[in-house]
């Protein structure tokens, strides 16, 4: 009887959460105001970050809302106040072919999605990695014995990607000065 | 009675939503700031299938691909908006559309 009740908490959680998540991501695709866009983009993010605590990887919710909901979506909004998107506001959504002919092909995309999501039952060998093992010495300390061992490469080329990427920002951003002859 | 606990294909189902939601908007959205949160959001919902995968398997190869993508997505974020903004200072405008030339 109890395990009964914590599977109908998880379902309502998860039922709410996913509701959540696709009706704020509607919005975000939806609406014409850039900086609302933005904040139902968080609201998505930190839908989602709950859904990865359901999934028992709260190590990855915590770094969900720090980096996506946090920095990411920050430095959008702060983009979007540096531009001048007023003239974009008071230009209507048009209708095109083109934009119809879009949402079709990405409706394909999604039934061939489900089709291969719903007909498969999931294949590959079970690992040790089981959530008893993880809650027992905490999420943080899992992902943190396997990044920093089997994933070590990986780990100090994304620290070379994270360095290319902030001189890229700073370069790029720079005002170009016209040359004195 | 007992009620089954959720099955993976219901987070891989709603990944797979997610995902269609920021297909359409990356297709159909002219403003190149909105064309760019919807590739966040494709990003994000293959994230949730990565984990599901990762939970369903016990295996941790799937975090491990979630914390790369999201190094990922920030170092692109910073790049991309640097992009957005030295555009906007040399042609007035993000409108995809209107951007259609390799050089000014």
């Amino acid at each position: 009887m109890a395990e009964n009740i914590v599977t109908l908490f998880q379902w309502l959680v998860f039922l709410g959460i996913s509701l959540t998540c696709i009706f704020a991501s509607i919005m975000v695709v939806s609406n014409k105001n850039p900086v609302h866009c933005a904040l139902w983009m968080v609201l998505t993010f930190l839908a989602t970050a709950g859904l990865y605590v359901l999934l028992h990887s709260t190590f990855i919710a915590v770094v969900q809302v720090i980096v996506y909901a946090g920095a990411i979506m920050m430095l959008i909004l702060f983009v979007v106040m540096l531009l001048d998107l007023e003239v974009e506001l008071r230009s209507k959504l048009k209708f095109l072919y083109s934009k119809a002919i879009g949402g079709f092909l990405a409706l394909l995309l999604m039934l061939g999605i489900f089709y291969a999501v719903i007909t498969r039952v999931l294949q590959g060998s079970s690992g040790s990695f089981t959530p008893e093992k993880v809650s027992g010495v905490g999420s943080t300390r899992a992902v943190g014995e396997v990044l920093f061992t089997d994933y070590l490469l990986p780990f100090e080329v994304a620290s070379i990607l994270l360095v290319a990427g902030i001189v890229g920002a700073v370069i790029l951003s720079k005002k170009r000065e016209p040359r004195k002859e | 009675m007992i009620i089954p606990a959720v099955p993976p294909s219901c987070y891989l189902v709603l990944g797979a939503i997610l995902f269609t939601i920021g297909v359409i908007g990356a297709l159909t959205r002219r403003n190149a700031i909105v064309v760019f949160m919807c590739i966040e959001l494709m990003l994000n919902s293959v994230n949730l299938s990565f984990i599901t995968l990762s939970r369903f398997l016990n295996s941790p190869h799937g975090i491990m691909f979630v914390f790369f993508v999201l190094a990922v997505a920030a170092a692109e974020a910073a790049v991309g908006l640097a992009i957005f903004v030295q555009l906007y200072r040399t042609r007035e405008t993000i409108n995809v559309d209107e951007i259609n030339l390799m050089k000014w």
